[in-house]
């Protein structure tokens, strides 16, 4: 996904003067050097100033770091820089909540979204394919309002088509589950031989809520579960108000939120600890769905 | 006011006292009060006539509490119109005790929060000096906002970047807790800033230091003015 993002990013800079990255170190070498591709060295605040400084001199800033420096190190430069200031810019992290466990907690950032979902504007994309970076990064870059996309190294086996809501990959009558990026092919797996629609989101905020509504119209249960492969429920609030005049049941998966994991291993260690792996969205599934048809 | 022309330093008192009522010497302790003025009426490229024009110097107030004198010398200017003076920090009025630059034609950024203005700063500048535009950036800073480490995050850049056409002007009133030794401006001067300290009180040192040629180096005026009165 990185190298999408950055090729995209590259070819959308030769004909758009107005776009310019701010880096801190993390990717310098993925960026050919030139004018417009700023390395400030270690410096996290200061990335994230000077490149609303570069919006409020008639750029579209791209701002490029780990998750954990991009958002949460210099939240308050994010908030109030880009925010308070009413400037776009579209900040691009990698590293999502443990791509690479063996760094452990200081390179882990599950909480981002929920971060971005205490700040008004903007719009979140997570994509779950590399195919699917070029497309909502040409798209943000195109716009000029305020855009957090969320790389990954972790991906599904195929692309689906970048829209604005959610997408229906299957359909169903016992309720809907909700897959945001990544996590799409382990719901897939987990809901195989279940009789429910799923949905994929590579945009999660704005939430389509309406999207969500008429899923759970088309069928029998007003029954939703949540996956996300961040912060556990960070979209509940969203999808509870999408709810809000519809009797109905919700349940979220996503990182645990009661304890910090201190344990290092791979990315698939950390899904099967919070039960993000198949067979833990497969016993949510069967909690909430009932068990699947017999197969054939 | 004066009856007739526009607006001068001699205003100014009037200005703030729609402000701040009665209180003896308050304008005159506002610590910002003479840089701004200098810089309004003899350094920058700005009017309220074209807020938005692409090449209008930049100011950005970063040291955004105590706004007052901005507010006197911007309605002293004609970005602000006077009588918003009257009820400023009420419900509907735009002026807060922070500025806010969507609320007030000619702030260039909204502060309050310190160590804001000077990164911004410089990416207002990396931006401007990237579309080929000559427009100078001033930002205001305070000698204790200097303690908050993105500005040195800041200062360090604008140096290795060369940014000529960025000027800092520190405020300085000690009022930092524990101090700068060796001064302010030695802490720009290790990072490739031209560096000048003046009498933040006297107009025609403020506007030298601010004029002078500083080539291939951001400047540093600090401005060194009296504690609280």
């Amino acid at each position: 996904m990185r190298q999408v993002f950055v090729d995209t990013v590259e070819e959308v800079m030769r004909h758009d003067p107005r776009v310019a990255v701010v880096l801190a170190e993390i990717s310098r070498d993925a960026f050919r050097p030139q004018e417009r591709v700023v390395n400030v060295g270690i410096r996290e605040q200061a990335m994230v100033g000077v490149g609303a400084g570069l919006a409020l001199a008639g750029m579209r800033p791209v701002v490029h770091s780990y998750a954990p420096f991009l958002v949460e190190r210099p939240f308050e430069q994010v908030k109030l820089d880009f925010g308070h200031q009413d400037v776009g810019g579209v900040l691009v992290s990698i590293g999502a909540s443990y791509d690479d466990p063996a760094w452990g907690r200081t390179h882990q950032a599950p909480g981002d979204v929920a971060l971005f979902d205490t700040l008004p504007g903007w719009t979140v994309h997570v994509p779950g394919h590399p195919d699917e970076v070029g497309p909502l990064v040409r798209r943000a870059l195109a716009g000029e309002d305020r855009v957090y996309i969320r790389l990954s190294l972790r991906r599904n086996a195929s692309p689906h088509p970048v829209v604005e809501g959610f997408t229906e990959v299957r359909r169903g009558a016992r309720g809907v589950v909700v897959a945001v990026g990544p996590v799409l092919d382990t719901v897939l797996a987990a809901t195989a031989g279940v009789d429910v629609t799923v949905l994929y989101a590579t945009t999660v905020r704005p939430f389509d809520a309406a999207g969500l509504l008429a899923a759970v119209r088309g069928g029998r249960a007003n029954d939703v579960l949540l996956v996300e492969p961040y912060l556990e429920g960070t979209s509940a609030h969203l999808a509870a108000e999408a709810l809000a005049d519809v009797p109905h049941r919700l349940r979220s998966l996503g990182v645990r939120r009661d304890a910090e994991l201190r344990a290092y291993g791979t990315a698939e260690d950390h899904d099967s600890a919070h039960d993000l792996d198949v067979p833990g969205v497969a016993a949510a599934v069967r909690r909430m769905f009932g068990p699947p048809a017999a197969a054939a | 006011m004066t009856v007739q022309g526009k607006p001068g330093y001699a205003d100014l008192p009037a200005l703030f006292r729609r402000m701040t009522g009665d209180e003896k010497h308050e304008w005159a302790a506002a610590s910002t009060l003479d840089v701004l003025w200098v810089l309004y009426d003899r350094v920058l490229d700005v009017s309220p006539d074209r807020v938005d024009d692409p090449d209008r110097d930049r100011f950005l107030l970063s040291k955004g509490h105590g706004p007052m004198a901005y507010y006197a010398v911007l309605a002293a200017k004609g970005f602000l119109e006077p009588s918003l003076l009257d009820d400023w920090t009420s419900w509907g009025s735009p002026l807060g005790q922070h500025p806010d630059r969507v609320l007030v034609d000619g702030a260039e950024i909204g502060s309050g929060s310190l160590g804001h203005g000077l990164p911004l700063a410089v990416g207002t500048a990396l931006g401007l000096r990237l579309q080929g535009r000559s427009a100078r950036t001033v930002v205001l800073v305070g000698d204790a906002e200097l303690d908050e480490g993105s500005n040195h995050e800041a200062i360090a850049l604008a140096g290795r970047f060369g940014l000529d056409s960025l000027t800092t002007v520190v405020v300085d009133n000690e009022s930092g807790t524990h101090g700068w030794p060796g001064g302010v401006a030695a802490r720009f001067a290790v990072e490739g800033w031209q560096t000048s300290t003046v009498d933040g009180r006297d107009h025609g040192a403020l506007h030298d230091a601010f004029t002078q040629a500083h080539p291939g180096r951001p400047l540093a005026v600090v401005a060194k003015v009296e504690g609280e009165r």
